[in-house]
């Protein structure tokens, strides 16, 4: 593995800010105050904080039931997030949506595998259609390929060419199935299927990872060509919350790629000066969003 | 323009959706075989895409990325309308319909406008057996943010298709593929002898009648059975001089009976006609509503006309011999057939 290179303080800190509103979200389902469904993103925060500077005002991000980091990374809103979650005033969905199911101007979520993939080739069809500068960026899993309707949206995509971007977070592993176990051939092997250009990403990089893909997002854009970029990456945590099945030696295969310790172990000053603050600030968050007043029913 | 009588039910639907095109540039069209020349398997859409080439597309054979996209564009303020081949094949949109497209409304707390109509051909009657004969619409029943409406020959497409479109949550369209062939309401021989017209300022419940305001039964049918309950009628007065008022709604779902209630209770016997087969149906919700509201003013309980549950067979007279007929209805309103 390649050492990681220094991030700016606003990088890092955006990415630690995912890493602690996680690890609060599991203390407080640890603590019975918050119940539910949650699905943290431990391990994954670098990839929309490496793609938020490619993202406008006019982008929609389509995002899924891992969604905390896609969100955090496209608005500085933890106590909205925190909020919706525990059902408290000031959520950003009024506590209807919950975790999985989040909707601002630029960003939806939900909780159903591969659903938004043909509402994403709709929504970059309109922006085709309209000359509007945006497109449509939707996160999908690698046990999302096991949808149908993931093919029909791609051979769409790539038949009518809409401005579309498909992240597919490659952690190897499908709630509790094994990327081995759950798809058969390759996800480069599905997008070429479809003629769609495809490009994998190995590196935790932040910095290496815009590189590689400024000139390619950036023809999403310009050219109207559907893109799918697929992260190799390792999800550290449990699917849910408590369910992780993986045995230990698979749990620390993941563990070694976090770029949480290995960037502390690069640059250790840096970090301890930015995840120690980051840390206290979302604890007051946590604070501050559980002293607030639950939504009532008929609340807006 | 008002719809012209001698107008066919599918010649309508296509002027209203010519003219949905033409007045309002947020309109699309989508469906599998729908553009020029072969103009959607019905021809519902013959013609849109020659003259509106850049919103009326076809798609690949890909119901839920078809109801996906609709979805996606509705997101974006656009109003699409899509077009399922076989109302059968509704089923491959279903995620979309209720977990995308109606929850969308309302889930992410404040209201989000999903303008979309998903147009269902749909019935029997025509020999295309169990696959592609079938009326769904008691699956579309009671989930928030969708109604559900049906083509009637009473009904002009073109109010029918902006009311639709005006209330900001997606909408099913069920077309009865008979009904396609037969000619708007006043276009038919024999519909001359009725007196007809609408129960409700909002035009939602038409009527048609025969032998006064008292008569002794009173069906509610959605559009596509409404063909074969006015030839009921009138053989059943022939016949037997039994009157009948049919109430056909345009809007099957949700349906406020309000405007219906000095109609249910002055005449003997309340039918409720459609093709779902038994079992959860549209007719069942509707008769315990009028119970509920109505309960000690009707002569009687409100009774149910509906196929058997059963798969509907290829041939044709078994096809018959399960589905509703004319005959049928006019059975059961001479008293011939006990229910």
């Amino acid at each position: 593995m390649a050492d990681l290179t220094e991030l700016s303080d606003a990088d890092l800190d955006a990415l630690l800010s995912i890493r602690h509103f996680e690890r609060q979200i599991l203390e407080l389902f640890d603590r019975g105050e918050i119940s539910g469904t949650t699905h943290t993103c431990l391990g994954q925060e670098y990839i929309p904080v490496a793609l938020s500077p490619f993202l406008g005002p006019d982008d929609l991000v389509l995002s899924n039931h891992r969604g905390h980091g896609h969100y955090l990374a496209r608005f500085d809103d933890a106590a909205g997030l925190l909020a919706e979650i525990m059902g408290r005033r000031g959520a950003v969905c009024g506590g209807r949506g919950g975790s999985q199911h989040i909707h601002r101007p630029g960003f939806l979520s939900s909780g159903v595998q591969g659903q938004l993939m043909p509402v994403a080739v709709g929504a970059a069809l309109d922006m085709k259609a309209t000359g509007s500068a945006g497109m449509a960026v939707v996160f999908i899993g690698d046990g999302t390929w096991g949808e149908g309707v993931v093919y029909e949206a791609l051979n769409l995509a790539q038949l009518w060419q809409v401005p579309l971007l498909i992240v597919v977070e490659n952690n190897g592993i499908a709630q509790s199935t094994p990327f081995e176990a759950h798809l058969a051939g390759s996800i480069e092997g599905r997008a070429e299927g479809f003629g769609c250009r495809h490009i994998k990403v190995t590196s935790l990089d932040v910095n290496v990872i815009r590189r590689l893909l400024a000139a390619p997002v950036a023809q999403v854009r310009a050219e109207c060509r559907p893109l799918v970029v697929e992260f190799e990456t390792h999800r550290i945590g449990p699917h849910s919350k408590g369910d992780d099945s993986r045995d230990e030696a698979a749990k620390q295969a993941a563990a070694a790629h976090d770029w949480y310790r290995l960037y502390q172990a690069t640059f250790p000053e840096q970090f301890q000066r930015l995840d120690a603050v980051r840390h206290r600030h979302m604890a007051d968050t946590v604070a501050e969003v559980s002293g607030r007043p639950l939504i009532g029913v008929h609340d807006a | 323009m008002p719809s012209c009588p001698s107008e066919r039910a599918v010649a309508n639907l296509n002027r209203a959706l010519a003219t949905l095109l033409d007045e309002d540039e947020d309109v699309y069209v989508l469906g599998e075989d729908i553009v020029d020349p072969y103009g959607g398997a019905f021809k519902a859409t013959r013609g849109l895409s020659d003259a509106y080439r850049e919103r009326v597309l076809s798609t690949p054979i890909s119901e839920g990325a078809l109801a996906g996209v609709a979805g996606g564009l509705a997101l974006r303020g656009r109003k699409p309308v899509i077009e399922v081949m076989f109302s059968d094949f509704v089923t491959l949109c279903f995620d979309q319909i209720l977990n995308f497209a109606s929850k969308s409304v309302t889930m992410y707390g404040s209201r989000i406008p999903m303008r979309m109509v998903v147009r269902c051909p749909s019935g029997g009657n025509r020999g295309y057996g169990p696959t592609h004969s079938q009326s769904l619409q008691k699956h579309f029943l009671g989930i928030p943010n969708l109604a559900v409406f049906e083509l009637s020959p009473f009904h002009d497409n073109t109010t029918v298709f902006r009311r639709m479109l005006e209330l900001g949550h997606p909408c099913m369209f069920f077309e009865d593929k008979v009904l396609y062939t037969r000619r708007m309401f006043g276009g038919e021989e024999g519909d001359s002898l009725f007196e007809s017209g609408f129960v409700d300022a909002e035009e939602n419940f038409a009527w048609a009648g025969l032998g006064g305001p008292e008569v002794d039964h009173l069906v509610i049918a959605p559009g596509g059975l409404s063909d074969r309950v006015l030839r009921a009628m009138r053989a059943a007065f022939i016949d037997e001089e039994a009157t009948t008022r049919l109430v056909v709604p345009s809007q099957l779902y949700p349906l406020d009976i309000e405007p219906l209630v000095p109609l249910l209770t002055a005449t003997g016997q309340v039918w409720i006609a459609e093709d779902c087969v038994a079992g959860g149906t549209w007719g069942a919700d509707l008769a315990h509503q009028i119970h509920s509201r109505l309960w000690t003013s009707l002569s009687g309980p409100v009774r149910l006309l509906h196929p058997e549950c059963k798969v509907i067979p290829a041939s044709s007279h078994l096809e018959r011999q399960l589905l509703l007929q004319a005959d049928d209805i006019r059975d059961v309103l001479t008293g011939v057939a006990g229910v």
